[in-house]
């Protein structure tokens, strides 16, 4: 098998797809995976204790998210929750309505509840006027992420929660903030939505844990049917690891979120400043006013990012461009598609996305090595 | 040891190529392309091909990546098949994939990327000659791609490898067996990777082009019948030409697509002795004199004579050749060129 990475060694710049799961987390996490494994639903002391903290970590989501307890739903991961998100609020007739932009877990649902999909302007932002043409009272839901997982393009939902409460009251607000919660304050950002998805493994929890929280007048279809846990609206017996794990990596985010914005928002600033200073033909695909602080993407001209990938790789640069597909291999981006930039542009897209475990070196290799695989490859072979 | 990029469709053949590259001591990694998103069956590429193909790279511990050549693939593969039909010529999708992706842009990418050498699993060998480098026929005669890779330059072939050519299948099948590679036992790949079984050539092509309908007619111009489709009709063609009810021993002689007519005629008058030929590649220097010539991928090959003006003329009489046909010229096993039919 292949060898564990030395990450002592590795410049990890893709935190917008996964972050170690942070020591602290690992600990509080660690006795439900031994000695406290207990079937939270189960009515013995080893249950109870399971599920006291389970509802710990339920409380530490509401009040960090501004939900309340009995809003908050432990799911899989982002994907389940913008599935049930949107599944669960059309039930079998609702229509649903999302920006080109959003991420497959919200497109591909969207779209089987005859979506209505939503342009964007070219800096990534909701077309406003056509957010007007497309709600109107049949609109069941809709969806709307806070900050793109490919362009870091931040959102602002109060003006399309003045739409929909204008055009559409009775649509519901989704929001998937899997990036966003990194680099915002949930409560504040997402207080218009109705739900909100957030994905354990993108601030330190560990893989296969998730949030979906739901205001109190919202009625939503479970999707999983089985033992009625979270309230009858997603079944199944909780991971009480990855629970427990999630509540302590959000209360760790929440504690450090702006002391980390401070210094990934220079990390990453000055990353962008000096790649695109270095490599000609290389720009921010979003200004860095509309970006979210860790979350850079460049567009290099001339460059498939394919092969650029695989450079960095050797240089010890962990990055990503676009979304992948199931084969693994890079698709071309329907974000960039969306905001009107060209495929063969967008071949060149590069996303270096950083995080709580991002440390100054890391930068500095990038800035070495990223210019120099770009100049490999626009060299005559 | 030399830095080896192996194209990993997920077959044995490639598999194999792979090990043995390790073996014998180079630094190996894996690519998968993507060619096509459309429906498959188990042709090249699909998701089940690069499950196949990186669990083959994991079991020999090498670097695997999946490489997107869907929007070259369509332009220089897929649509100049669509296109080639519309004209009523049978073309061959294997060689313009090989001509424009696997040593085209994967090789030059592969450079790029500061590989030395780029392996794929092909049933061909390159062999020195005083010439120059040159691609024959594999060790397994039966199993010999050598007619699908005649459009590779002279000078790539340095930079190529196809460890299997040296081989036959059943020792390739034999070496993943002792290494207990996943795709040991799977089945040799179908012919176009990008029709599946169920949906077939006339409904791909229906889907992406007008089909229409011709009157089948022979030598003397007398009206036999129809056809549904004269872009589907392919020269020696005799299934699916409705005759109603005349000589089952009827062939499809000549396809006019602009006048919506098939000739047919005989098995004789399928015979001829020239082969007019457009587009000539060669393996060095342009040839003229005796050659061996094959006419498909899994047909034998036949003596013919080059002609200055580049046609090719068969020493005995020959069916026809259908025009979008590849025809390619040997001397011994030893690939001299090739060209198409028009």
């Amino acid at each position: 098998m292949m060898e564990s990475p030395n990450l002592d060694r590795l410049a990890y710049l893709d935190c917008a797809a996964s972050t170690p799961v942070r020591p602290i987390v690992l600990d509080a996490m660690m006795p439900y995976l031994t000695e406290q494994f207990g079937n939270p639903s189960g009515a013995h002391r080893l249950a109870r204790s399971s599920r006291q903290a389970i509802d710990d970590a339920r409380e530490v989501c509401a009040s960090l998210l501004g939900f309340d307890p009995h809003g908050i739903v432990f799911t899989s991961g982002g994907t389940e929750s913008d599935n049930l998100a949107i599944h669960g609020a059309c039930g079998l007739s609702g229509v649903a309505a999302c920006p080109a932009t959003e991420h497959h877990a919200v497109l591909y649902p969207v779209q089987a509840h005859r979506g209505r999909i939503i342009n964007v302007t070219p800096e990534g932002d909701v077309d406003l006027e056509h957010l007007e043409a497309v709600l109107d009272d049949e609109v069941a839901v809709l969806s709307v992420m806070l900050v793109n997982n490919e362009s870091g393009r931040m959102i602002d939902l109060e003006p399309i929660a003045e739409v929909r409460d204008r055009l559409a009251p009775r649509a519901l607000l989704h929001t998937d903030a899997v990036q966003a919660v990194n680099w915002m304050d949930i409560a504040t950002t997402a207080s218009r939505a109705d739900l909100v998805s957030l994905s354990g493994h993108k601030f330190g929890a560990p893989k296969g844990v998730g949030v979906l929280a739901v205001r109190p007048h919202v009625n939503l279809t479970a999707q999983m049917q089985g033992g009625g846990q979270e309230a009858e609206r997603r079944s199944g017996t909780h991971n009480t690891a990855g629970i427990v794990a999630l509540g302590t990596a959000l209360q760790c985010l929440h504690e450090s979120r702006e002391d980390q914005i401070r210094r990934l928002g220079l990390l990453s600033e000055r990353l962008g400043e000096r790649l695109v200073g270095a490599i000609p033909g290389c720009h921010e695909t979003i200004s860095k006013t509309h970006r979210a602080a860790g979350l850079l993407q460049l567009l290099i001209e001339d460059v498939e990012s394919e092969a650029l990938l695989v450079l960095l790789e050797r240089s010890d640069v962990m990055a990503s461009a676009a979304a992948s597909c199931a084969s693994g291999a890079m698709e071309p981006s329907h974000v960039l598609a969306a905001m009107g930039v060209d495929r063969v542009a967008a071949a060149g897209s590069l996303r270096l996305s950083i995080g709580w475990c991002t440390e100054d070196w890391e930068i500095d290799h990038a800035i070495q090595v990223v210019p120099k695989c770009v100049e490999q490859l626009r060299g005559s072979p | 040891m030399t830095r080896v990029l192996v194209a990993m469709s997920g077959g044995v053949d490639s598999a194999v190529t792979a090990a043995l590259l390790q073996q014998e001591g180079h630094e190996v990694t894996g690519v998968t392309l993507k060619l096509w998103g459309g429906p498959q069956d188990k042709g090249c590429c699909s998701v089940s091909d690069v499950e196949d193909a990186r669990r083959v790279a994991q079991q020999l511990n090498i670097d695997h990546f999946v490489f997107n050549y869907g929007d070259a693939f369509d332009k220089h593969v897929v649509q100049p098949y669509v296109d080639a039909h519309a004209l009523g010529l049978t073309p061959n999708p294997c060689i313009e994939c090989n001509r424009h992706i696997k040593f085209d842009v994967l090789l030059d990418r592969a450079r790029r990327l500061d590989f030395d050498a780029l392996a794929t699993g092909h049933h061909a060998r390159i062999i020195e000659t005083e010439a120059g480098l040159r691609i024959a026929r594999g060790v397994d005669q039966t199993k010999d791609q050598s007619y699908v890779l005649y459009m590779i330059a002279e000078d790539d072939l340095s930079t190529l490898k196809f460890p299997v050519g040296e081989m036959t299948k059943t020792k390739v099948r034999e070496i993943a067996s002792q290494l207990n590679l996943r795709s040991a036992s799977k089945p040799d790949s179908q012919d176009v990777c990008f029709i599946t079984a169920s949906e077939g050539r006339a409904r791909f092509l229906s889907e992406r082009l007008d089909l229409h309908p011709a009157e089948i007619i022979d030598k003397e111009g007398t009206n036999l019948g129809a056809v549904e489709a004269v872009e589907l009709v392919t020269i020696g063609q005799r299934k699916g030409l409705d005759l109603g009810g005349n000589s089952s021993r009827t062939y499809a002689v000549d396809v006019d697509v602009p006048s919506r007519r098939v000739v047919v005629g005989s098995a004789r008058d399928l015979l001829s002795r020239t082969v007019p030929l457009t587009d000539h590649v060669w393996a060095g220097v342009p040839h003229v004199g005796p050659i061996e010539a094959q006419i498909s991928a899994h047909s034998s090959q036949a003596p013919a004579h080059l002609n200055s003006d580049g046609s090719m003329r068969w020493l005995e009489t020959h069916r026809k050749v259908a025009p979008g046909q590849a025809v390619v010229f040997y001397q011994n096993d030893t690939v001299v060129g090739g060209a198409t039919a028009c």
